[in-house]
This record gives C-alpha cells, structure tokens and sequence, in this order.
C-alpha cells in the first residue's frame, strides 16, 4: 500500500531579550551554572511574577510576521508537572487564549509553493538544564540543575499537521528560522537550544482522510537531524503497519548517533498538566493601536525581499532564494550592491567563493572577515583590469582568511596584472620566437596550439598577464582575425 | 448541573500527581473533606451567573508590564543556601526516573 506522512512541527525560540520574562535576570547564554538567578525564577515563597513588555511585543511581532490574528484579550496558565527542571512545579504558560493564532506559512519545496497553517504562537517561560551523573536518565543515581536558563522567555509555534515529508518540514523550518532572525526577536542557535523542535508523525493510506495514530519526535538539534529522524520514523511506522502490527501513541527520542528513534515510554506516561488561570498574572488587553504600530515596524521579510531581488536585480529566483534565506547575508548582498551595482557579478562572488568558504569553516557569515566594502573594492580592481578573475579569487581566500583589503593585499603579493601593451608584446614576441613548430602547427589549423602559447606567456608573467590582451596580441601577430 | 462527587481513587491520583503519601485513614478523610467543599461549591452553582462575564483573575486590572532591563540576581552561595544538597554550583536531587 502507498502512505503518506502527516507530520506537524512545534518549534521552541528562545526570546533575544535582556532579562527573563517575569524577572530581571540576564537571558545571556552560558554563564557559571546559578549565577542568572534570583528568589522569582527559582520559585522561592512570596514572589511574584511581573511580564516582561519586550517579549509580548515580540510575541505580536511574530504573530503578524506568520499571518496571524492577534488576540484582543489574552492569559497566562500554570501548567503543571514535576520535574527538576522546573523549580516551581509549574510552568507559566498560555493554554485557551494564546496570544496569537489562525495563520499561515507559505514554502517552497521543488520549485513549488505551498501554505503551512499556523496553529497558534503562545509564551512561555523556558526551564533549566540537567546534568545527569549517569550516561542517561534512568542510570542516573542523581542529577544536577542550573536554573539560569529558568525564566528565559520562549515562544512557542505550533504549526497544522500540513506537512506530508521530511523535506517540507525542513524548508518550513528553515523558512520559520529566516522570519524569526528577519524580525531580530531570537538568535535561532540550534546548537544552543535558543531554537528547539518537536515533531507530530502518522502516516496513513495515499487518498484517506483520517489520520493515523501519531508519534511526538523529541531532540533533533539540527535541520539534518529533523530531516533524518522523520525519515526513519516514517520508514519505521510503514514497517509497523505492513507487518499487521499498530502505531502506539507515545514520545520517541533521536538517537542522532545510531540515527533511530527510541521509545521515551516512563512509569508516569499519563500527563495530567492541570491547566488553571495564573493568579499570579493579570490578564492582557491587547490594543489594536499596539499591534498597529508593531506591524509598521516590521522589516521586510524573506518573501518580499527575494521578490524585490528578483524583480529589482534581474537575479535568478533561485540565486534570490539562496541570498534571502538568511537577513544577515541579504544585508550584505543588499550592502555590496549599494557600492558595487553589478547585481549579478555580487550574487556569483556571493553565492559561489563566499558561501563555498563560510560552509567549508561552518562559519557564519557574521564571522566573515570579509565586509561589503572589501568585496566591491575587489570587484572594482577586476573591473578596471588590475587583476584578473583567476588572481581575484586568490585574493578573495586572503581577504576571508586574514580580513585584509584586497589593495593590501596586491599590493604586498605583487598582484597586480600586467595590461601594458608593449610590456606584454615583448613577452609575447619572445614566445613565438621561442616556438616555431607551434606556431606552424597554429597556422596549419590546430586551433589548440594558441592555448599553449597562451600559457608559456602566463608562465613567463608568473600568470599576472592580463589574458584578454594576450589572446588579442597572439592572434594579431599570427594574423588570425 | 449533574452533582460531581469525589471518589477515593480520585484522591489517590491527586495525590500521587501532587507527590503526597497519605495513609488509607487520610484518604477517606481528604474523600469525605473534599466532597464537603464541593457540596458547597453546588449552592453557588444555584445562581443564576448567565449575564455575568467570566474572570480569569480576581482583580480588575490588566497589562501591568515590567521593562527589559536586566539586573544581578542572587549571589550563587545565597541561591544555593537553603538547597538540601549542592555539588559544582548546581542543585543537587535525586534520582529522577
């Protein structure tokens, strides 16, 4: 029987805020374990909790960024679980009437577009982290907790069971990853956990309408180990199911190591969470004017700046796509072409030399040495004929790697390519003189033989002859045009 | 409104969620307690509450906002005083699974 996968993807972002969500403590990752907390986020007898303004503004800015409707009045709850991870046995979180919902996603995968519903986007507060002292949980004799990450504001994203492969809920990762750095409200860090995902899979007969039983995915910490996992998990649920066995309903780990999914099944399996009105909290009344005046300080989001690429520079849809999956690298795509206006010959430099050397350091292009003004300085030496393309990407590996100018840096390596006529003539006039059975050969029609003289005057040049006033000099004195 | 009743498994699970031990005479004790307060609680579902909106909160009040200005927090030897056990700056608890 043919299936089809029904997944549903809920995203976890950390807020890039100053202090926690109901305290003044820093949210800045990775300080001595308790050293950001304080008597609110630990939980402590006779505190209370007071909103953070920033984080419900970030709340609406996303909301609106994922077409959705803001809500005019909304609540925090208190969910409730015991865990160490929490040190108040509950969780602030929003339940009935979340800040936000009703939207959409639209993505692209194959060349098609297609519309992601967006269920809903609530707040809440993030928990601490565990240390085990054994290689697991349960082989863990006891465990240590650093409460700093309590209290960091997080949204969480939770998308309909719209996606039907792995490869949609990538892009609709990778999409929903651009529009929270576009909008600056998270640093999206996967390896830090400011950016987490759950994923919701069944699988069901092609042309049914029912969903099957599902399985909730936890710990895929990368775009690959999303893709992966729910590939296996798919694979695994076929298998089930074209053996006579059944989907049991229950939360499965990645094992990113052995690349399977494992059952996470506990003693406790029956979540009771409790839901109830926080009375800590009062309630939010959302002014139309607040999210009006959210909505025009929206930048430009990927869609419409890869439209503008398109539309304003000519560039392939593909190329446009590429350069605006990430705001960072459209701002320095946008800067270089403030400086450099030839569109098409940025977007190669970009997409080629640049992303070829980010990807080979898994740098970031933030981390990049290389600045917009570094790259149009070199695209306006190519231009004037002071280097050729094959010195410019040498020249463009300095740049990245010692952040140097490309002046600096012809100047220091002797760079500078060779266009003066008679200088060039003379070297070229000693090769043929150098090579009669060469050029008898040209002469005789081996079209061939002009590619090695082009290369015995690049070899006497040490490669710095200008090879467009070569080719117009060799083929002068050999009388071929 | 059908009269909800408390049964003693009910308190077991209660418990259990809210990690208490109780012995069999405190269940039926907290059984018939319980069932008390929500017997109470059916003479206020005699009132006639249909033109009144519901509440999530008690106070009249709403948006009361801090902003997003971070300051220190608690020295670490003060956050970790009162904690039972500590090892390594970090709270220290047993087995969890």
């Amino acid at each position: 029987m043919e299936y089809e996968a029904v997944i549903g993807l809920e995203v976890h972002t950390e807020l890039k805020t100053n202090s926690k969500v109901f305290c003044g403590c820093t949210t800045a990752f990775g300080g001595e374990p308790n050293t950001h907390v304080c008597p609110i986020c630990l939980g402590l007898p006779g505190v209370l909790p007071v909103l953070n303004k920033r984080v419900v503004e970030f709340a609406i800015k996303i909301g609106l960024a994922l077409n959705c409707k803001i809500a005019a009045f909304s609540k925090f709850d208190r969910k409730n679980y015991y865990y160490p991870d929490l040190p108040k046995n509950y969780q602030i979180s929003q339940y009935d009437l979340p800040i936000a919902a009703g939207g959409y996603l639209p993505i692209e995968v194959n060349g098609e577009t297609k519309s992601i519903g967006i269920t809903r986007v609530h707040m809440e507060e993030d928990a601490g982290k565990l240390l085990h002292s054994g290689e697991s949980i349960s082989r863990s004799p006891y465990s240590l907790v650093d409460y700093n990450r309590t209290g960091v504001p997080l949204l969480e994203i939770v998308s309909e069971p719209d996606l039907r492969t792995p490869e949609e809920a990538r892009a609709y990762l990778e999409k929903l990853k651009a529009i929270l750095q576009y909008t600056d409200v998270s640093d999206c860090k996967m390896e830090e956990g400011s950016l987490r995902c759950d994923a919701n899979v069944s699988i069901r007969p092609v042309g049914s309408d029912k969903f099957g039983t599902k399985t909730e995915i936890k710990n895929m910490n990368s775009f690959r180990a999303l893709q992966r996992a729910l590939e296996y998990e798919i694979q695994r649920q076929r298998e089930v199911l074209e053996s006579g066995g059944r989907i049991v309903q229950e939360t499965r780990s990645w094992d990113e190591a052995k690349g399977i999914t494992v059952s996470m099944r506990s003693k406790e399996q029956a979540h009771d969470y409790r839901y109830f009105p926080e009375p800590d909290l009062v309630p939010l009344v959302i002014e139309r004017e607040w999210v009006e005046e959210i909505r025009r300080s929206l930048p430009e989001l990927p869609d419409a700046r890869k439209e503008r690429l398109i539309r304003d520079y000519g560039l392939p849809p593909y190329d446009a796509g590429v350069i605006t999956s990430s705001r960072d690298l459209a701002d320095f795509f946008d800067r270089t072409v403030a400086l450099h206006p030839d569109a098409k010959t940025v977007s190669n430099w970009v997409m080629g030399e640049l992303l070829r050397l980010l990807n080979a350091g898994n740098l970031d292009i933030t981390r990049s040495l290389i600045k917009p003004a570094g790259l149009a300085e070199l695209l306006r030496l190519m231009d004037q004929g002071t280097i050729s393309g094959k010195m410019a990407k040498v020249i463009f590996e300095e740049m990245f790697s010692t952040g140097k100018d490309p002046g600096t840096i012809v100047r220091e390596q002797g760079l500078v390519q060779i266009s003066d006529e008679g200088e060039l003539a003379a070297v070229v006039d000693r090769v043929l003189a150098g090579n009669p059975g060469v050029v008898e050969d040209f002469r005789a029609g081996k079209e061939r033989a002009l590619g090695f003289l082009v290369g015995q005057v690049m070899k006497e040049t040490k490669g710095k002859a200008n090879p467009g006033l070569v080719n117009k000099l060799l083929k002068e004195r050999l009388g071929s045009n | 409104m059908a009269l909800v009743t408390i049964s003693k498994a009910d308190v077991e699970h209660v418990a259990l969620l809210a990690r208490l031990e109780l012995t069999e005479e405190e269940k039926e004790r907290y059984t018939q307690q319980l069932n008390n307060i929500l017997g109470y609680m059916e003479k206020m579902n005699a009132l006639d509450t249909a033109g009144v909106e519901p509440t999530a909160h008690v106070l009249p009040m709403q948006n009361v906002f801090r902003e997003d200005a971070a300051r220190p927090g608690l020295p670490r030897e003060l956050a970790l005083h009162n904690a039972p056990q500590a090892q390594d700056g970090m709270y220290k608890v047993p087995r969890i699974v």
